[in-house]
């Protein structure tokens, strides 16, 4: 269905290439899962399967792309519209008209697909991805989930052959990114449309996967989940336990793994994971009482009472809306409570001028860029000093520490994602804020900045920091979090010590604890060291 | 033109954008014909009647408040202007600020010095009726979101369209952004007040537009947007003769008409003409296009009633207008001397009462949110 001739790609102006003679197939009905480190090109070579890279991006590429018969050379975007369906990284921003069965029209409005045609294919779309509610809504009023399964529904209408999706789940939450999953699972088996994907978050959809392309340097190495994940550095959880406990063929499914962990879950029967626990009696560094906060008629939070105590890494969890971010805003002073206080050590965030709150709190946003005015690094990090009020060179210091690789004259919206994670990270650190707030961290980071994250916020936790995130990945929780506290339908749900929150919840759980269960191991780590307490022993 | 007293109960539906956007232009039109304070509120107020009947409850429905701050804004900048630097007429000598003047060959100008109620007045009703000018074109687009325009535009000019709606979708896209990232400074430590607070935003907010346009043209290009059928080629050249041809027309009957001694061929039936070759090359290009629509909107009875009721308005005013060469008074009641109480003539009340016919007139927008809710519990009790 897809073919790659020795295909080569260099952006206009770069002069390494971002794609290096790659050749592959990938057969009719196949749902091939794309990895790899970020910046490794994985959205470039997704573009070219639509003909977006060169024809939209500009740059040079040799070798040949046929689709079905169709060269990406010979044919722009538009003219493949009715073969390959496309949908970009962010939905929202892809999204042309205002409601949703519009939207869903669309691309067969271009095409020229006849009226009658056109009413059948929109109601069996609606059906198809469980959109038939929604068909009257506003694009901007859906959640990330249904946006998601909208932007999917509006490339599907026009009856492609190939499907072409950039990170579908990595900013929903793992509810939400089950729903698009069965839904494209269910296209893969009822339709047989062909589906590459790339996304970060293995441990959501390896296992949905036909075969994996392991995309390094420009280069793309292809074959079964088992046998490219046995190898990879860019591995999901189960992967890495599978490798640690030797089992061959490697599992890729929870459910292969289960199989498989009988001897391992009886190895470790008397062992308990070694935590890392926080002395009970550090300084109460912040406390919100009784908050409750609403906009118009609807309330947002309820009767939230919690105390952050020095040295916690504290994980917000819940659906998608369900009040993770106001709470970190009304940490932060952004809303004003209707009822109850917030106090950070002796300041009420939302009375104090910004100069002085920016010593007592922080803010990650979810958009770190939003920070940036700058023209370079070098600038920004200078900036900061002046704000934060403290030694010239500060911020340029911890972020050499952080990330010694990025360099002064770039331009911080160049950065990637993840050094922009961290460039905002050291701007909020450089003030010295008890409390640290972080808004989706891990959104669009790789498996290495990820961890390398951790170890940062780790530190800061250790050097009697408050760490607060709200987020949907529950892999960073169960490595990094000492407690979770998980919102829903206004009100807190549970708040407690990471392994006895998130190891009950189905959805929520890690990987690890699926495969361990009922024994409370969170993380490959846990394993691995409880493992090597075994050898010692013995 | 009487409109019906009792109309048929009418199932809820998007009425044809295009009436709408006809019904407040012809409101707008009506509002640059006089500068009486109270005819002009006559408008706003039918435009907000009509809003707050017939608004759907979408995120465009709510752009009415935005255009109603729009023209307090119009109205405080036009009289902040007069006050420092428009020519003081009239008599009564509010207050006199201080102020220098200017060279003589800038007589027209003048900073600081007398403010008169009289010219403080006409800047106030000035600025009123652009005011009411957004007011109304606000009142169409939160009745009716420019993309639903955009489906019922001529293929040929449907490119045009897309880069104009796109455009006027961004502007609110851009008050969200600037509003969030002015929020970002305060995370920096810096005041969201001030000046500079507003200033610094334009690198983070023009970056994220550009992104953002970015996006959505190359999801657009990648959905088949622009696809041209195979002959379009020499069909194209043709479409660009004949358009250059409709311009020189249109030109040409333009001068005609409105030079006194030009020979009477080039007025009327040059323009006549230069009409019609647009026509036909709008009709030629759109031929061109594979482009379908998705469930068009109907143009029922109820369409007809709003843009009637919208063209009647604007008529009565023109009739008004047309008239004060016979009828002294009529002048006054257009356009009220500034040292009198403004007057509210019948005929401009008749004129309001026209305008808010499209509140009962045109069928109720479809419900948006509580259609989920409503199934949601269905689906929830088989």
């Amino acid at each position: 269905m897809i073919s790659f001739d020795r295909v080569s790609f260099t952006y206009p102006q770069a002069n390494q290439p971002v794609l290096r003679d790659i050749t592959l197939e990938i057969t009719d009905g196949e749902l091939a899962l794309l990895v790899g480190a970020t910046g490794s090109g994985k959205t470039t070579f997704l573009r070219s399967i639509n003909g977006l890279v060169p024809h939209f991006s500009g740059g040079h590429l040799q070798g040949s792309i046929t689709i079905d018969g169709r060269t990406t050379e010979s044919y722009p975007p538009r003219e493949l519209a009715d073969l390959v369906g496309f949908v970009p990284q962010d939905p929202v921003t892809g999204f042309v008209t205002d409601l949703v069965e519009d939207e869903l029209a669309y691309s067969m409005e271009s095409l020229g697909v006849n009226p009658q045609t056109m009413r059948r294919r929109v109601e069996e779309t609606l059906d198809l991805l469980g959109l038939a509610d929604l068909r009257n809504r506003p694009l901007r009023t859906l959640s990330g989930g249904q946006q998601q399964r909208v932007a999917i529904g509006s490339v599907l209408t026009a009856h492609p052959q190939v499907l072409v999706l950039d990170e579908p789940t990595s900013a929903l939450d793992p509810g939400a990114a089950e729903e698009v999953l069965a839904a494209l699972h269910r296209l893969v088996h009822d339709l047989g449309v062909t589906v590459v994907m790339a996304e970060h978050r293995l441990e959501r959809v390896v296992q949905y996967a036909d075969s994996v392309l392991m995309m390094e340097n420009g280069q793309v190495r292809n074959g079964t989940p088992s046998s490219v994940m046995a190898e990879s550095p860019i591995a999901p959880p189960v992967i890495h336990l599978g490798r640690l406990a030797g089992w061959n063929p490697l599992p890729v499914s929870i459910r292969d793994a289960r199989r498989s962990a009988g001897p391992l879950r009886s190895s470790l029967a008397d062992q308990r994971p070694r935590l890392r626990v926080v002395p009970a009696t550090t300084p109460l560094i912040a406390r919100v009482t009784d908050l409750d906060i609403g906009y118009r008629s609807k309330t947002v939070l309820r009767d939230i009472n919690i105390e952050f105590n020095a040295g916690e890494i504290i994980a917000l969890m819940g659906r998608n809306g369900a009040g993770k971010s106001t709470l970190l805003r009304t940490l932060i002073g952004l809303h004003t409570p209707n009822i109850g206080t917030v106090r950070v050590i002796d300041i009420d965030p939302a009375r104090v001028n910004a100069k002085e709150l920016l010593h007592h709190v922080g803010l990650v946003p979810q958009e770190p860029s939003d920070l940036f005015e700058a023209h370079s690094v070098a600038l920004e990090c200078r900036n900061s000093d002046k704000d934060a009020g403290c030694e010239p060179g500060t911020t340029r210091a911890l972020l050499a520490l952080m990330a010694p690789e990025i360099i002064d004259s770039t331009h911080p919206r160049d950065l990637s994602e993840g050094q922009q994670m961290i460039l905002a990270l050291c701007m909020i650190v450089a003030a010295k804020p008890p409390l640290i707030l972080l808004d989706e961290p891990t959104r669009g980071l790789d498996y290495p900045t990820k961890t390398k994250l951790a170890d940062i916020l780790r530190g800061l936790a250790e050097t009697g920091h408050v760490i607060v995130m709200a987020t949907h990945d529950v892999e960073l929780v169960a490595d990094l979090a000492t407690r979770v506290i998980m919102l829903g339908d206004s009100e807190i749900v549970a708040d407690g010590a990471t392994g006895n929150v998130i190891t009950g919840s189905p959805m929520f759980a890690p990987q690890v604890a699926k495969i361990m269960a009922p024994q409370q191991w969170l993380t490959v780590d846990q394993v691995e060291r409880a493992l090597n307490d075994i050898g010692q022993a013995e | 033109m009487k409109t019906p007293s009792v109309h048929k109960p009418m199932r809820p539906r998007w009425l044809h954008p295009v009436a709408w956007w006809v019904w407040a232009l012809t409101l707008a039109a009506a509002a640059t014909r006089v500068t009486n304070p109270l005819l002009l509120i006559t408008l706003i107020c039918a435009a907000a009647i009509v809003v707050a009947a017939r608004k759907p409850d979408a995120p465009w429905g709510k752009s009415f408040e935005f255009f109603l701050a729009l023209g307090a804004m119009i109205i405080v900048i036009r009289v902040i202007f007069q006050v420092f630097f428009g020519a003081a007429t009239g008599n009564e000598l509010l207050i006199t600020l201080p102020g220098f003047s200017l060279p003589t060959w800038m007589s027209g100008l003048r900073i600081g010095g007398p403010i008169m109620l009289e010219s403080l007045l006409g800047a106030f009703y000035d600025g009123l009726r652009l005011a009411t000018i957004a007011i109304v074109i606000g009142a169409a687009n939160s009745l009716a979101s420019p993309s639903r325009l955009l489906k019922a535009m001529p293929s040929a000019l449907y490119e045009l369209g897309v880069s104009i709606v796109v455009a006027l979708s961004f502007i609110p896209q851009l008050i969200t952004d600037a509003v969030r990232i002015r929020n970002m400074r305060r995370l920096r430590g810096r005041s969201s007040r001030g000046v500079r607070a507003y200033a610094s935003l334009a690198m983070p907010v023009l970056a994220g537009a550009l992104d953002r346009s970015i996006n959505l043209a190359a999801s657009m290009d990648s959905r088949g947007y622009g696809r041209l059928n195979d002959q379009s080629r020499s069909e194209r050249r043709i479409v660009i003769v004949l358009l250059l041809a409709a311009t020189a027309l249109i030109m040409i009957g333009l001068y005609g008409i409105f030079t006194s001694d030009a020979h009477p061929l080039l007025g009327l039936p040059a323009l006549a003409l230069g009409l019609g070759a647009a026509l036909i090359a709008i009709w030629r290009s759109g031929r061109d296009r594979t482009r379908t629509v998705y469930r068009p909107d109907r143009w029922a009875l109820p369409e007809y009633l709003v843009t009637v009721s919208g063209v009647v308005t604007l008529a009565i005013y023109v009739w008004a207008q047309a008239r004060v060469g016979t009828n002294v008074s009529l002048w006054e009641q257009l356009h009220p001397a500034l040292d009198t109480w403004p007057t509210l003539p019948l005929w401009g009340a008749i004129a309001f009462v026209i305008a808010i016919t499209p509140a009962v007139t045109s069928p109720r927008p479809p419900s948006l949110t509580s259609f989920t809710t409503e199934s949601q519990k269905a689906g929830a009790t088989p």
